[in-house]
């Protein structure tokens, strides 16, 4: 019975020791500027993209906190997150712009075709180096998926030879883009607009026999849009935002079918 | 007086190492073993660890549980103590070291688990109970050359790993079996230091 009680006392004492020390200990290394750093780190995502720049949701919380960044700049977060931190941190309400990523190629297995194959090479980025990629289009999309890898939100995958992004997955972090070797991958602001999906930049002549869907610079588009808002530069169609009303005659008018008109609901 | 404490050191790093000849704390030597500078940074925090631990075990085994009758609280009170080690380091590296912290991840928190750290404790005392001249210094300076081996065997093994990264593995022993087909040959090369330490000290 003795020995059960000073089993019991002994326990007890030791635990209750330890609790006290570690307490204290907490108590002392305990700073406030702590507290709200992890308070704004409770609201972010925890996705560590890095869209906003720092290596992750705790370094830009900690950012935030000792006020040397600021608000809206959480993509994945988008516009919830930038409201509730504005709460927190009592800021005055920014304006936030939703995004996406697109890629600018539709070179699929059908449309165009490769000039050499790789055996035993896994990466866009490593494909790139060799003959850029194989395809007979220099600047199109090299399918082996280094963007799908490198984006946390499976918002990306293969469809015919071809990255094609599901905008309503995307959160517009921009990780794809700094993976994509070829640079074909851009990040575009929600509304509506037409977008262009093609990237070479070769004269027509070239580019029509290397692709299908390639745009070859005829300037169709930019002859039938009365705002200016479609016009070629460096053998390529490009949309200027601003103007673009998304009506859709330059998808109407492309010979090539290259022009997609975004339209949201 | 000096000499018996080298040999110890000696012996505890090289020929005893808790990792390669006793295979304690096999988890964060294969799970941490990835980056020679988080290795670096896990085997000094089971070093100091260790080295605390034993502090606080040895006086509480030989001063409460042996006169009381109360050797079976033994295992118990040893992993109280540690645990409570290991919450007091997460602290302070929390606070001060955060990157290190943030790169040990769940390796950390298990060190309160790790078998080599309880192995050191138990172990030093079962030497001290069978040789009387093996005292509270002795059994420090033995837990020190625990943790310097630890970090040798994760140092050496860090290296080893990040060469192997670089190789052509044939595709079924990618991963976990090369990595432990390597631990093995790296244990095998300790037991080339069987009776160094006797030797070199002429004991």
């Amino acid at each position: 019975m003795q020995t059960i009680f000073f089993t019991l006392f002994l326990l007890g004492s030791i635990s209750l020791l330890a609790g006290v020390i570690l307490s204290v200990v907490n108590l002392f290394l305990k700073d406030k500027q702590n507290n709200l750093s992890e308070q704004i780190l409770e609201i972010l995502p925890g996705a560590n993209c890095g869209a906003c720049g720092f290596s992750s949701c705790e370094e830009y919380a900690k950012a935030l906190a000792n006020k040397k960044s600021r608000i809206g700049l959480c993509l994945p977060g988008g516009e919830k997150v930038s409201l509730k931190l504005t709460k927190l941190l009592k800021q005055k309400e920014i304006d936030y712009k939703k995004r996406f990523a697109h890629v600018k190629c539709r070179g699929s297995l059908e449309s165009t075709s490769k000039i050499a194959e790789f055996i035993n090479i896994k990466t866009c980025a490593a494909a790139n180096m060799l003959y850029a990629g194989g395809g007979k289009c220099s600047y199109g999309c090299l399918g082996f998926g280094d963007c799908i890898n490198a984006c946390e939100y499976g918002a990306i995958s293969l469809k015919n030879g071809v990255s094609y992004i599901d905008r309503v997955k995307c959160v517009g972090c921009g990780k794809c883009i700094e993976v994509c070797p070829k640079n074909i991958i851009v990040l575009l602001d929600h509304q509506n607009q037409a977008i262009v999906c093609c990237s070479n930049e070769d004269k027509g002549a070239v580019s029509k026999l290397a692709c299908s869907v390639s745009c070859v610079a005829c300037r169709m588009c930019e002859k039938t849009c009365h705002l200016g808002a479609i016009y070629i530069k460096n053998n390529l169609a490009s949309v200027d935002k601003e103007n673009c009303i998304a009506c859709g005659k330059c998808r109407e008018v492309c010979p090539r079918g290259c022009i997609e008109n975004l339209k949201f609901k | 007086m000096i000499k018996p404490l080298i040999y110890i050191l000696v012996n505890s790093v090289l020929t005893e190492n808790y990792v390669l000849s006793k295979f304690l704390g096999i988890c964060p030597f294969l799970g941490v073993s990835k980056r020679i500078n988080t290795a670096f940074g896990m085997s000094a925090a089971v070093t100091f660890v260790m080295l605390l631990a034993t502090a606080v075990t040895w006086p509480i085994y030989t001063y409460i549980l042996m006169p009381n009758n109360l050797i079976f609280l033994e295992t118990l009170i040893f992993i109280l103590v540690i645990a409570s080690l290991v919450q007091l380091l997460e602290l302070v590296l929390k606070k001060h070291v955060k990157t290190l912290y943030n790169s040990l991840g769940i390796y950390l928190p298990l060190i309160t688990t790790n078998c080599a750290v309880l192995g050191v404790t138990i172990l030093v005392i079962e030497k001290g109970s069978l040789d009387s001249s093996f005292g509270y210094i002795h059994a420090l300076i033995n837990a020190l050359g625990a943790g310097i081996g630890f970090m040798i065997a994760m140092l050496i093994f860090a290296g080893v790993r990040q060469r192997i990264e670089s190789c052509n593995v044939p595709n079924f022993l990618k991963g976990l079996p090369i990595t432990l087909i390597a631990a093995a040959l790296v244990a095998v090369s300790f037991f080339g230091f069987q009776g160094v330490a006797e030797g070199a000290l002429r004991l």
